[in-house]
């Protein structure tokens, strides 16, 4: 925020700028001090703002087509798919448009998580970060149940039922949250609703995001504090502009491939299915981003404290900034955190998959087992090691190790083998 | 003294204002809020009259009332033995087979988990009554929950007997 003294160079953009001062903002957005060294790993933040996008405007196209009514849902959806023009295309984008948002925003946090982004003063934008993800949640259920075929009935079900397992006022809340005594057609009409409105509160949530962001600056991957501008930066457009496009380009490409050639994959054929409500699918799965959760929900025997489990599962992750002591951000130079986070990573994809599994046997064990070490990585690992591992020598900039002007001796050996 | 008599009196005034406001502020917002409950034609379907005389013993017909699955079971004398056998004090939700079911042969119940709300299926699980798929909740012959998540037993809604063949729900 060093620009707050700009001057339009136009007789008008004066004029505007004195009294709405976009400009001032535009050329903030421009010039914003960025770090040299960011890798492709920061080029999601773009990329989740492209998703962002492309799901209002598909979905506010299917809006004019889409009927909220239990008895035309299903019907109208099949209009869309084979008479509207291009109604499939749409359709599609917007359906995998979810997973690829989901793919998207998972690689942003797992990018936060190893180079320690959420930690001071970067705080808010990860607390901020986090209300979007439970939106995006929330707008990602509401929309999978707006098909009314049988996985959205029978998962709409499922999910507002949780809310029962709440001691005394459960069964009002879930009667409230129905408008009836069962997921019908009340239910529909209201989730349409706010999965319209979501996306918005994203929208501005986002803004937030980016504003709290640009208060301190972007993170970078050896974590360190930059002078800015320096040496360490440079402006944000051209330079990150044009990675962030062709990051973008190649996340195009697979996002395509799945929209053209696999566009049901990631969706379940019992969606094809009008939702009745007298038969319950054999098999009731969640979206595969939800699937570690849901596997937390199922690993525990008791309904109250498995609802309990899969919420803290994601408070965990909101207060995580004030779980990790340690003041070194980047994982760069934390030996051990750097194995606790893969293991992490291994033990998130292991509660994905034994969500999809049926709740008994070996995976009931294997997702006991995981939803265990998945708590004692956040509440017990997590401010421990911060306190007793022995962390490297942290640069004091991004450019001086290059140039041997490091305390870091790691950093400089280099410089001087070159020598 | 004059002084601390106003502040204490602006206190109060202010805690009225305070007070009143949040009062208004709630009852404009309660209209907002009960919306979303249960609205009258949905209230107005509260019963439904099923005809259970083509119901043979071991049968079961599953109807729709208020949206939800209830099932009309007419049931074998083995299976009320087996549910009438086991000592209910020991079940994890414990109710009498006779609370259950008004008139032995027929247990009414409403078909869905009390879990996550799928619904069972007959003649499934391993006690012989209905089996939820979801997430593995085993119900006995008389629709108490025996193993599995399910915190309670299958809920009897409100039921009579008009006559011999006429079962009114709700």
């Amino acid at each position: 925020m060093n620009d707050h003294n700009y001057t339009p160079d136009s007789k008008l953009g004066k004029w505007f700028n004195d009294r709405l001062p976009l400009l001032t903002l535009s050329k903030h957005l421009t010039d914003y001090p960025t770090p040299k060294n960011l890798n492709y790993w920061w080029t999601f933040g773009g990329i989740l703002t492209f998703c962002l996008i492309t799901q209002i405007v598909t979905g506010l196209i299917l809006a004019m087509h889409y009927v909220a009514h239990a008895d035309l849902a299903f019907s109208s959806v099949e209009h869309i798919m084979r008479n509207v023009n291009y109604g499939w295309l749409i359709r599609y984008v917007h359906a995998n448009g979810a997973s690829m948002f989901f793919l998207a925003v998972y690689i942003h946090i797992f990018r936060s998580l190893y180079y320690g982004s959420y930690k001071n003063p970067r705080e808010v934008i990860w607390i901020i970060g986090m209300i979007i993800y439970i939106l995006m949640m929330a707008a990602a259920f509401m929309g999978y149940v707006l098909p009314w075929g049988q996985m959205s009935f029978w998962g709409a079900t499922v999910i507002t039922n949780l809310f029962s397992a709440i001691p005394l006022v459960g069964d009002s809340i879930t009667t409230w949250l129905w408008g009836g005594y069962a997921v019908d057609n009340p239910t529909l009409t209201r989730f349409f609703s706010l999965h319209y409105l979501i996306p918005f509160l994203i929208l501005g949530l986002v803004i937030l995001h980016i504003w709290a962001l640009h208060v301190p600056g972007n993170n970078n991957p050896i974590g360190i504090d930059l002078k800015k501008p320096s040496k360490d930066t440079v402006p944000f457009h051209p330079y990150i502009v044009i990675k962030d496009l062709f990051a973008l380009l190649i996340f195009l490409i697979i996002f395509a491939f799945f929209v053209f050639y696999s566009p049901n994959i990631l969706g379940h054929a019992d969606n094809y299915i009008e939702a009745n409500p007298m038969v319950t699918p054999a098999h009731i799965v969640p979206e595969w981003y939800l699937l570690p959760f849901y596997a937390i929900l199922r690993s525990i025997p008791d309904k109250l404290l498995g609802v309990i489990a899969m919420f803290a599962a994601i408070f965990v992750l909101i207060i995580l900034p004030w779980l990790d002591t340690s003041k070194v951000r980047s994982a760069v130079f934390r030996p051990l955190y750097k194995q606790f986070y893969w293991f992490l990573i291994l033990d998130v994809l292991v509660l994905g998959y034994v969500g999809a599994m049926p709740a008994e046997g070996t995976y009931l064990l294997i997702a006991r087992v995981a939803t265990a070490y998945y708590f004692i990585h956040f509440l017990i690992i997590l401010p421990i090691l911060g306190k007793k591992e022995k962390t490297l020598e942290v640069p004091i900039s991004i450019t001086d190790p290059i140039f041997a002007g490091s305390s870091n001796p790691a950093m400089t050996k280099k410089y001087q083998d070159k020598i | 003294m004059a002084e601390e008599k106003k502040t204490k009196r602006r206190d109060f005034i202010f805690t009225a204002s305070y007070t009143l406001g949040a009062v208004g502020v709630g009852a404009a917002v309660w209209p907002l809020i009960d919306q979303m409950n249960p609205d009258a034609s949905v209230k107005a379907l509260a019963s439904t009259e099923v005809d259970i005389s083509s119901l043979q013993p071991g049968q079961s017909i599953t109807v729709l009332w208020r949206g939800k699955p209830v099932f009309i079971k007419r049931r074998t004398e083995e299976e009320i033995l087996e549910a009438r056998k086991v000592d209910f004090k020991e079940l994890p939700d414990p109710e009498k087979d006779e609370d259950r079911a008004k008139n032995p042969e027929w247990l009414v119940m409403l078909g869905m988990c009390t879990h996550l709300g799928c619904v069972p299926l007959a003649d499934k699980g391993e006690y012989g009554g209905w089996f939820c798929p979801c997430h593995g909740s085993h119900y006995d012959t008389s629709g108490r929950i025996r193993k599995g998540p399910a915190p309670t037993n299958l809920e009897i809604p409100k039921y009579e007997f008009v006559n011999t063949n006429i079962i009114k729900i709700g």
